[in-house]
């Protein structure tokens, strides 16, 4: 609830950023909707885009394990290997 | 703490409201405009020329939180003009700070008056010296590092030199009676995380490197007021050190006695220890293995060509360029033009300070037709010079191998 509540206050204060942040348009594929649910609290998505096409496997299970151990994203061990499988064979090496 | 909550309950949260010309004038493409052709190609792809307000349209790397880079063009000049200088953040909770209600905490058990300082204060209370030095983040090219390293994927233009304007750190300090078992003095701003559990984004710089008569609380850039994406009302201004230092919208300062244990100085902005020609040190910090990073590597760019210009045979033409270092002074700039074979000594331009881009130029002359590569390469007062191979290091810093630039002669 509390991070319902931070999440909303967020997107009110950030209306203008959110609407130039839907641009960004991930490929289609399963766990997406997880990466965009649990993503887009801290930082906007061309962050993963940017950073591809070159992470292997075990460099992005370290940066979702990162931003959850480091940055404190509260994202569940399920959701966190849904990114992590989505973002390999998305934005994974060439 | 309590005034960064003032700050975000004055403005109501985020600032990037302000923003009616944040959807202004962008124009896609993957071009040379938004970096050399190393740089991933999610990167590329991904990357817009856009105006954030106040701004002119600069590469955006980021929307949230903000990381824009500013295009080379701008470094034709000695000086990024403040609507063109890169932004950079770490967190996305950034607020309008308003002039009127910040303040300055001096604090820290290593001070023995703590202080509260308005901006009025700042700028009337204390001697107020100008220094011209370039912030240069610390991944500056990051994006081409070969192979690739994660973090933002910079280009070229992650850096600007300005003239900045402020109150030296060490007044200020002295002012507030800093002891002698002072260590480190710890700078936040009012930026912030998402979560209550994001690490804020705080910084420390050994008592030394404070107490130089260069280290300042900048307020003012290139004679106008900070722009708010960098750092306004006040920042701070290390001359010398790479941009992770220069703490912007700066809220507390905090002189300690023990080594600070955050995460943006004891986990992030690390470089291996002896792999850099680096002279100076943060010892409170140091590993067996790594070190925080310092000062900037010297460096130079080629400006006014870009890969796959025509010029002509026989026509000679100006090559312009700028040079800089963590503060020894650029001693030399060296041209190829030959692929790097034969090095010829560039012009330097006006020296507005050791800390500065100083700018140099070369007449190339053109004598047959094909591709002639053109390169620059820097040498500062301390000896140090550019690397021909980079020197690779987990995060992606201090890039600053030698530039090649191929035009078609015809």
């Amino acid at each position: 609830m509390r991070l319902l509540l931070l999440l909303t206050s967020l997107m009110l204060g950030a209306g203008v950023v959110i609407a130039a942040e839907q641009r960004v348009v991930l490929k289609e594929g399963p766990g997406r909707d997880k990466v965009e649910a649990n993503c887009t609290a801290c930082h906007s998505l061309d962050y993963i885009v940017g950073n591809s096409p070159f992470m292997s496997r075990q460099v992005w299970d370290a940066e979702v394990t990162k931003m959850i151990k480091v940055f404190g994203a509260p994202i569940s061990e399920g959701d966190a290997k849904e990114i992590a499988d989505y973002l390999t064979k998305n934005y994974g090496p060439l | 703490m309590s005034s960064r909550r003032d700050f975000l309950k004055a403005t109501g949260g985020l600032v990037l409201a302000s923003g009616g010309s944040w959807m202004a004038s962008h124009a896609h493409g993957a071009d040379a405009t938004m970096g050399p052709a190393e740089l991933p190609e999610g990167t590329l792809s991904s990357s817009i020329l856009e105006a954030l307000p106040g701004k002119v349209p600069l590469i955006k790397k980021s929307w949230r939180p903000p990381n824009y880079e500013t295009p080379i063009s701008y470094f034709n000049e000695e000086f990024t003009p403040n609507n063109a200088f890169y932004v950079r953040y770490h967190l996305s909770n950034i607020p309008e700070v308003a002039a009127a209600s910040w303040r300055l905490k001096i604090g820290g058990e290593a001070v023995a008056t703590p202080l509260e300082l308005t901006l009025d204060n700042l700028k009337t209370n204390y001697e107020q010296v100008e220094i011209a030095a370039v912030n240069q983040c610390s991944g500056n090219r990051r994006g081409m590092f070969l192979p690739h390293v994660s973090g933002v994927e910079w280009g070229l233009g992650a850096m600007g030199n300005a003239k900045w304007k402020g109150a030296r750190l060490k007044d200020v300090l002295n002012k507030a009676g800093l002891k002698k078992e002072a260590l480190e003095i710890v700078f936040d701003g009012a930026d912030s995380g998402t979560f209550p559990a994001t690490p804020d984004f705080v910084k420390s710089i050994p008592v030394w490197k404070a107490l130089d008569e260069n280290t300042l609380i900048a307020w003012q850039m290139n004679g106008d007021a900070l722009p708010h994406w960098n750092g306004f009302p006040a920042r701070i201004v290390v001359p010398g050190w790479t941009g992770t230092y220069w703490m912007k919208h700066v809220t507390s300062i905090n002189a300690v006695t023990k080594a600070f244990d955050g995460f943006w100085v004891k986990s992030a902005y690390r470089i291996p220890r002896g792999k850099f020609p680096i002279v100076d040190r943060f010892i409170s910090q140091e590993t067996d293995v790594n070190t925080p990073i310092t000062e900037i590597v010297v460096n130079s760019l080629i400006t006014n060509i870009v890969n796959g210009q025509k010029v002509g045979v026989g026509q000679p033409f100006e090559i312009k360029g700028i040079a800089w270092d963590g503060g020894y002074g650029i001693a030399r700039v060296e041209v190829s033009t030959d692929g790097g074979q034969w090095w010829r000594a560039a012009t330097l331009g006006q020296d507005y300070g050791r800390f500065s881009f100083r700018q140099w130029t070369f007449i190339a002359n053109p004598t047959e037709r094909g591709t002639m590569t053109v390169m620059a390469k820097a040498t500062n007062r301390a000896g140090a010079t550019q690397t021909f191979e980079l020197i690779a290091n987990p995060a992606g810093y201090h890039h600053n191998v030698v530039q090649r630039v191929s035009l078609s002669v015809a």
